[in-house]
């Protein structure tokens, strides 16, 4: 696929990791500071992962991989993710 | 598993002694792309090698075409399970870049422009191996594809064949690069499917 | 949503119903035992399995909204895809395949929020297939009779390449439609053919005065377009929702 979708995508596979929808959830960049809801982050979709990067500085927020006996998924890029309650 | 889709095959996966194990044969060349497609100018662009004694050898984008240049045809194998038989490249080959090198450490970290990275042995870049490719099928190398200039090791999985390379850097010991830090396998041979670690 | 919804899990949907939208692209109804409802705009994940034990996994938008087990996809097809090809010329009623839903609580519209209605002025703007989500919320919108005033603004090719014509042709009360073609328009169209501009998105979008609920969804292309004219027009782009499907 060529380009990027919006995080909105990312709702079914973390729903595998995760008992809250993710996409409604904020996160900020550790790169830029960024705030934003994680249905707003840029994400790219490759056969078996997904990168999704900040929609203002393009950095690595989070990489998902799946395997079909494996999902990893890194945080690294994010300072924090907040849940609404 | 779940249930199966009648009539479901997906992409074909036949067998095939030149094709690795589960892989599929691929007639056009794929574009995965983990983030955007930088924009290069050859004016700008560089390569260098960066020593563990703090030596850079670089190299511009003239510089680099009054090198002897090679021409490859290899099959090449991406670990997203495609690969493409007899592809056409034109390159540089790195024993020629590291020529007048002086190091010691086995291994490389690639860099690209756009902040990927990939960790190679050294000795997977060298005897003809690993080139620094600029044109794919006559063609000067297409941004989605790489261009100006990736790297091809078509030995190993494609994604350690960094696309907009813009330098190697000498390290003592194997770091993981962009995908092997998120569980891609720190060599990545398709013949022997290390795909994951 | 209601307790024993398990957006999570895989169910499995059997088709009840397809229907020829373009001459590339069908709706699919299923019956999917476990949905339990979806609000408007939300997708679901399908999965296909081969029988070597192979699967390929995509993302839909949903085009039915509210209660019940039927669940409505709308699906193009892409010439180079792996799912859609099969989902738009194999796929016939009886068959089965595994659904995950529904999913995203933010590309979302609700005729009520915590018991007050929402009467706010919400435009709409969709390219080609991107117009699933968007008839869903047009659909929670006339069955709940939401006073909110509609507004949908549809980017298709040709008149050939729209989905869900007939229902768009003679909206509900309370939507209005604008259509705009970028290949081809029909005789006498007062538009000529062409992408959507700012200028039409501020000759027959809401305006950023009214500060409208947006949403946008469509190829990145056309997304991205539409997203910085809004803005560029004086919309709070925290107003502005997309949904990128990919392509050029």
């Amino acid at each position: 696929m060529v380009g990027h979708v919006d995080g909105n995508v990312l709702a079914g596979p973390l729903s595998e990791l995760f008992q809250f929808d993710v996409t409604t959830a904020s996160a900020r960049c550790v790169s830029c500071g960024d705030v934003a809801t994680l249905a707003c982050a840029m994400v790219y979709v490759e056969p078996a992962s997904l990168i999704v990067r900040c929609r203002n500085c393009d950095d690595v927020l989070m990489v998902i991989v799946q395997e079909p006996d494996l999902t990893c998924i890194e945080l690294r890029g994010m300072a924090w993710l907040q849940v609404p309650r | 598993m779940g249930i199966i889709s009648r009539g479901f095959s997906g992409r074909s996966r036949e067998h095939n002694p030149d094709l690795p194990p589960g892989q599929y044969l691929t007639e056009d060349f794929p574009v995965l792309s983990a983030g955007p497609t930088p924009n290069i100018d050859t004016a700008d662009w560089e390569f260098s090698i960066r020593t563990e004694f703090g030596a850079v050898h670089s190299w511009s984008w003239d510089r680099l075409h009054e090198l002897p240049i090679d021409d490859i045809d290899t099959d090449i194998h991406c670990v997203t399970r495609w690969s493409k038989f007899g592809t056409s490249w034109r390159g540089v080959s790195l024993d020629t870049l590291f020529a007048d090198v002086d190091t010691s450490d086995e291994y490389v970290m690639a860099h690209s422009y756009g902040g990927y990275t990939t960790n190679v042995p050294l000795a997977d870049l060298l005897d003809g191996k690993a080139w620094i490719a600029f044109e794919f099928d006559g063609e000067q190398l297409d941004p989605e594809h790489g261009g100006p200039a990736r790297l091809l090791i078509p030995h190993l999985y494609f994604w350690k064949s960094a696309k907009w390379i813009r330098g190697l850097v000498m390290m003592d010991d194997d770091e993981p690069g962009f995908w092997e830090q998120n569980g891609y396998h720190t060599y990545g041979d398709p013949w022997l499917e290390q795909r994951y670690s | 949503m209601t307790d024993g919804i398990k957006p999570n899990v895989w169910k499995v949907g059997i088709v009840a119903e397809t229907r020829t939208e373009t001459a590339s692209g069908r709706s699919i109804l299923l019956d999917v035992p476990g949905w339990g409802g979806n609000i408007a705009g939300q997708h679901a994940d399908v999965r296909l399995t081969a029988a070597d034990g192979y699967t390929a996994t995509r993302s839909y938008s949903v085009a039915s909204a509210g209660p019940g087990d039927r669940v409505q996809l709308a699906v193009d097809r892409l010439p180079t895809g792996e799912v859609s090809p099969y989902l738009v010329d194999d796929l016939i009623v009886g068959d089965q395949l595994e659904i995950r839903g529904p999913l995203g609580g933010w590309f979302v519209w609700k005729p009520e929020i915590d018991g007050a209605e929402q009467t706010g002025p919400v435009q709409l703007i969709g390219g080609g297939s991107g117009i699933v989500p968007l008839v869903a919320m047009i659909r929670s919108h006339t069955a709940s009779g939401s006073t909110a005033p509609f507004r949908l603004l549809y980017s298709v090719r040709t008149p050939d390449d729209a989905f869900f014509r007939t229902e768009l042709t003679e909206p509900s009360r309370g939507l209005d439609v604008t259509w705009a073609y970028t290949r081809r328009a029909p005789d006498g169209w007062p538009r000529p053919a062409g992408r959507v501009t700012t200028a039409d998105l501020e000759a027959d979008a809401f305006p950023a005065s009214l500060s409208p609920a947006v949403f946008v969804c469509g190829p990145t292309g056309f997304v991205e377009t539409v997203a910085n004219a809004l803005v560029e027009l004086g919309h709070d782009p925290s107003r502005i929702k997309t949904e990128r499907f990919g392509g050029q």
